[in-house]
């Protein structure tokens, strides 16, 4: 437990270390509040609630967690650090854990400071705090499956350039599968139960049962299932590419 | 166990890579107080022996052992007793010298003051003082290679793997880094892989070659310069390992 506390410290100072982080957190705040003022219309739609900030997370996601994620293990394949800390007495899949939970560190931090969106509905209207709530927690762990995702690709390459393009695709089929467009495209031949599947598969359709402020249980299992899988993959890819 | 504790034991060690046998049955054991030089050509296959006894990479035939325990089957505990510095150092750059040795520390269960004092103690050992705030990306060659060696020896390990340690070092820093070494040797195992020759006349009590995969000598560095017709280590350097 100490030494995976060890390399959450570390990546999460990494981080810090560089002025990306803060670049990221400024374009976070700037994109998610432009698009929910502008695009949201937060105001002439006159409702004391946060829908137009929240339904606009799934694209920003699709972008922004990426380039968190892509320096996770590129970084370190890239810089041969990988030998030392694989050479150092801690299960791999601890240090993938550790990584992990750093990154989305990252992210909650960046997500807090959204508050003032949450005071400014709260100082407006009378809004249902507990949807708010909800939302938010669904947006974070929706956001730790894209990171999972994200560091899972970011073990099969050197390249963080490739790391970010292949996330954001994979996110991108992963949030669209339940989307009329591709679902359309799969009704004409494939058997229902396969389009039920793939539509079942929807970061989009989890995110926006949540976001009503029905927490489904369904739904948190989906999106921990996503983290569980992506990071086991993540471990298992990391011993195969061992000394390439 | 006999007197004379093997404290690396390796069994017909064998890698392949896809069709290529990068490392073909190699079998040599170290003792406790032993510095034993690893030589070779680039390619001879000494950093990918270097790499299956750490554990880094998956063995594909033979056994290798550390202090008794199995190197597959013990993963964690062997790693706990080896120093490890890779070929070339790699280091996390964009930490500073202290913080990066915090972390390889934490990493290995050090706290409190036992941290403390073992991370000062490497510090000291490395002469590392004047960069310990810097980070360490913006270090000297030579600061960055006792920064990895500083790791290396942080936990006090019985077992200490250097894939080449002097690499990029000017004479002055190779000077401390041999003496550092054979201070050391008295209580620990050690293997350094090197192609410096002096090296190995320098610091070790023995000598293991390898070309193409395999050993071609294995005895103390006198014996291999006595196998020289005119007292030049590099003569029969190249006659054992040219085919």
């Amino acid at each position: 437990m100490h030494n995976c506390l060890a390399i959450i410290k570390r990546e999460v100072g990494a981080y810090f270390s560089t002025p990306l982080a803060y670049v990221f957190i400024v374009i976070f705040l700037a994109l998610s509040g432009a698009l929910t003022f502008f695009m949201g219309a937060f105001f002439e739609r006159g409702q004391a609630d946060l829908n137009s900030f929240f339904s606009f997370h799934p694209w920003l996601y699709l972008f922004l967690i990426p380039a968190i994620s892509m320096r996770l293990w590129a970084e370190e394949r890239k810089t041969g650090t990988v030998e030392l800390l694989l050479t150092l007495p801690i299960s791999t899949w601890v240090i993938v854990v550790g990584k992990f939970l750093a990154a989305w560190i990252f992210i909650a931090i960046a997500l807090g400071l959204t508050f003032p969106l949450w005071l400014t509905v709260n100082y407006l209207g009378d809004p249902d705090n507990g949807v708010i709530v909800a939302s938010y927690l669904g947006s974070f762990i929706m956001a730790g499956s894209y990171l999972a995702i994200g560091s899972c690709i970011s073990a099969t390459t050197r390249n963080q350039v490739i790391a970010f393009i292949l996330t954001a695709v994979l996110c991108f089929l992963f949030l669209m599968s339940g989307v009329e467009l591709v679902q359309s495209f799969f009704q004409g031949w494939a058997p229902s139960f396969m389009t039920e599947a793939l539509a079942s598969m929807s970061f989009l359709t989890h995110f926006n049962t949540i976001v009503r402020g029905v927490i489904d249980l369904r739904d948190i299992v989906f999106f921990s299932s996503i983290i569980g899988v992506f990071l086991y993959i993540n471990t298992a890819v990391i011993h195969l590419t061992r000394g390439s | 166990m006999t007197v004379k504790e093997n404290m690396i034991a390796i069994e017909g060690l064998t890698k392949d890579f896809d069709s290529f046998r990068a490392v073909d049955n190699v079998s040599f054991n170290v003792e406790k107080g032993e510095v034993l030089g690893f030589l070779g050509p680039n390619g001879a296959g000494k950093s990918t022996t270097m790499k299956m006894l750490t554990g880094y990479l998956p063995i594909s035939g033979g056994t290798a052992s550390i202090c008794g325990k199995d190197v597959t089957q013990y993963p964690l505990e062997v790693k706990s007793k080896i120093g490890y510095l890779p070929e070339g150092a790699p280091l996390y750059g964009d930490m500073t010298t202290i913080g990066f040795l915090d972390f390889i520390a934490e990493v290995r269960g050090l706290s409190g003051s036992d941290k403390q004092a073992k991370v000062d103690l490497s510090i000291e050992k490395l002469q590392l003082e004047s960069v310990m705030n810097q980070p360490i990306e913006t270090l000297s060659k030579g600061f960055k290679r006792r920064v990895g060696f500083a790791q290396a020896i942080l936990h006090d390990p019985d077992i200490l793997i250097l894939d080449e340690p002097t690499d990029g070092l000017d004479p002055n820093q190779k000077y401390q880094v041999r003496e550092l070494i054979k201070e050391m040797a008295r209580d620990k195992a050690i293997i350094i892989s090197t192609h410096i020759l002096e090296e190995v006349e320098a610091v070790c009590s023995r000598a293991v070659i390898i070309a193409a995969g395999s050993i071609v000598f294995d005895d103390t560095p006198e014996k291999l310069k006595a196998k020289s017709t005119n007292g030049s280590l590099d003569q029969v350097f190249r006659e054992l390992t040219h085919h």
